[in-house]
C-alpha cells in the first residue's frame, strides 16, 4: 500500500477497488443474516459505518500511546464500547428497527471489517486519512448490504424497501415498491443460499464491471498492452 | 525494565477500558428512560390490538401477577396482565410460549376475555422457516385473527386442532407443525385461564413498581 494517497483515493479504494465485503469478503456474517430485506441492510449498513467512522477515529488518535504489544485488546476495547454505544442509540431512536436487526447490531464487535480497518489502515494514518477511509469502507458496505438486501427482497417477496418507516420515519413508507400481487415470491432468495448465491452474483457483476473499465482505458491509451496480471486474491476473513 | 513495561501496558489498557466503561455509562444513563419509553409504549401498542377498545381503565402493564404453569404456558414464569374496568375484570393477557415449534420456542400473545373468549393472539417472536411457518406473523398472512372470539365451546375442544387433524383451524400449505402447535398451545392457555377462574384477578401481594416491558431488556 502507498504511504501517500489522495482522499480521493482512499475513499474509492474503500467503496470499490477494495470494498471489503466484494473484494476481502468480510463480515460474512451480518452479510448472510440481515440482507433479508434492503432494508434491513441499510439499517445494519448505517450502524456499520457509524461503528468504522468512530472506532477509525479513535484508533488512529490514539496511535501512537498503545503499544504494540496491546494495541488488539485496546482496538477491541474502542469497537465494542462504540458498538454498544451505537446499540442504546439504536433502541433510543429507531426501536423498531433495533428489534429486527436484534443481536446483529452487538455482533459488530465481531466484525473483521471493523478490527481489520483498525489495524491496517488507522493505526497507521492521520485522522483526517483514518476517517476518509472508515466511511468510505462503511458505506462501501452499506452499499453491498443494501444491494444484496433488496435484490433477496425482490426476488424472495416481491417487495422493495418494505418497512423503510422502521428506519427512515413516515417519509420513508413511499419507497416501499410492490411487484405486484401475484407473484408468490421465490423463497430461496431469502434464505441463507440466497444470500450466498446473490453475493457471488455481485461478486462477478463487479469483476465485469472492473474487466470493462480496465479494457476501455486501455483501448483509450491506444496502447493495446494485454493486461496478464490477475487481480489478488481476495483473503478469506 | 520489564516489569516496568508491562506496568506501562497495563496502565494504558486499564485506561482504554475506563474511558470506554465511562462513555457507555454515560450514554446509557442519557438514554435509558427513552428505551424503557420505547418497550413500555411497544407492549402497550401489542395490547391494545388484542383488546376491545376503551374496554379498560387500568393500566395492565403495571397490573401483573407472575405465574408458573410449564404443563399448560409452556414457560416456568409467565406474566399475567390484568385488564380491568373499575373493579370489575373484564380480560386477562398472558405470554405463553409454544413449547414445540418446528424450529424452537414461539413466543405469544394471548388476551382471554372474562367470558372465556380469546381477545386475541399475536406472535412475539419465532424462528419458524420465512415463506412457510412464518405465516403466523401478523405481517405475513391473516391466519392469527382465526382465533379472535373463539373459546373452549367454540369450537369445541376435540375441534381445537388444524384441519389436516380434524379440527377447525387453517394449516398452511407445506407447513402443518407450525400451526398444529400454536394452536394447541392456544388451547392450552385457555385450559390454564379457565382453570385458575377470578384468582388470577386477585390483588398482587405487593404492587408492581417496574412497567413489565421491563424484563424484555
Amino acid at each position: 500500500m502507498k504511504a501517500t494517497k489522495g482522499y480521493a483515493g482512499i475513499f474509492g479504494e474503500g467503496l470499490w477497488s477494495n470494498n471489503q465485503m466484494l473484494v476481502g469478503l468480510l463480515g460474512l456474517c451480518p452479510l448472510l443474516a440481515t440482507t433479508t430485506s434492503a432494508t434491513n441492510g441499510l439499517g445494519m449498513g448505517l450502524a456499520t459505518t457509524a461503528v468504522l467512522v468512530c472506532s477509525n477515529a479513535t484508533v488512529s488518535l490514539v496511535r501512537n500511546l498503545v503499544r504494540p504489544e496491546i494495541r488488539i485488546p485496546v482496538f477491541v476495547l474502542v469497537i465494542a464500547s462504540f458498538v454498544t454505544l451505537v446499540e442504546l442509540v439504536m433502541q433510543a431512536f429507531f426501536y423498531e428497527m433495533y428489534l429486527v436487526l436484534g443481536l446483529f447490531i452487538s455482533l459488530i464487535v465481531v466484525n473483521c471489517m471493523i478490527i481489520g480497518r483498525a489495524e491496517a489502515f488507522a493505526s497507521k494514518h492521520s485522522v483526517d486519512r483514518a476517517l476518509v477511509d472508515g466511511l468510505a469502507v462503511g458505506l462501501g458496505a452499506t452499499l453491498v448490504l443494501t444491494s444484496l438486501g433488496a435484490l433477496r427482497e425482490l426476488v424472495g417477496q416481491g417487495t422493495l424497501f418494505n418497512q423503510a418507516e422502521l428506519l427512515l420515519g413516515e417519509a420513508g413508507r413511499h419507497l416501499t415498491f410492490h411487484l405486484g400481487d401475484d407473484y408468490q415470491g421465490a423463497l430461496i432468495a431469502i434464505l441463507p443460499p440466497g444470500a450466498f448465491i446473490g453475493l457471488g452474483l455481485m461478486i462477478a457483476l463487479k469483476n465485469l464491471i472492473d474487466k470493462a473499465v480496465k479494457r476501455l482505458s486501455a483501448a483509450r491509451r491506444a496502447k493495446p498492452v494485454q493486461a496478464a496480471t490477475q487481480p489478488p486474491e481476495p483473503a478469506a476473513g | 525494565m520489564k516489569t516496568k513495561t508491562i506496568l506501562l501496558a497495563g496502565t494504558v489498557l486499564g485506561a482504554f477500558a475506563t474511558s470506554g466503561v465511562a462513555l457507555v455509562a454515560v450514554t446509557h444513563a442519557m438514554v435509558d428512560q427513552r428505551i424503557a419509553d420505547n418497550q413500555y409504549q411497544a407492549m402497550q401498542r401489542k395490547l391494545a390490538a388484542i383488546l376491545p377498545e376503551g374496554a379498560s381503565d387500568n393500566d395492565p402493564l403495571r397490573d401483573y401477577i407472575q405465574v408458573e404453569a410449564r404443563e399448560l404456558l409452556g414457560t416456568d414464569a409467565t406474566q399475567v396482565y390484568r385488564v380491568r374496568h373499575g373493579d370489575d375484570p373484564v380480560a386477562v393477557v398472558l405470554e405463553p410460549v409454544v413449547p414445540d415449534g418446528y424450529a424452537g420456542p414461539i413466543r405469544l400473545l394471548v388476551s382471554v376475555m372474562h367470558d372465556g373468549t380469546l381477545g386475541g393472539v399475536r406472535v412475539i417472536s419465532h424462528h419458524e422457516t420465512p415463506g412457510l411457518g412464518d405465516k403466523i406473523e401478523e405481517a405475513k398472512s391473516d391466519w392469527v385473527y382465526e382465533f379472535k372470539g373463539k373459546s373452549l365451546t367454540d369450537p369445541p375442544p376435540e375441534k381445537w386442532a388444524v384441519k389436516r387433524d380434524g379440527g377447525e383451524f387453517d394449516q398452511f400449505t407445506g407447513a402443518t407443525i407450525t400451526p398444529r402447535s400454536v394452536v394447541n398451545a392456544v388451547k392450552n392457555t385457555l385450559i390454564y385461564v379457565q382453570n385458575q377462574g377470578d384468582r388470577l384477578f386477585e390483588p398482587a401481594s405487593e404492587a408492581a413498581e417496574q412497567p413489565a416491558g421491563d424484563k424484555d431488556r
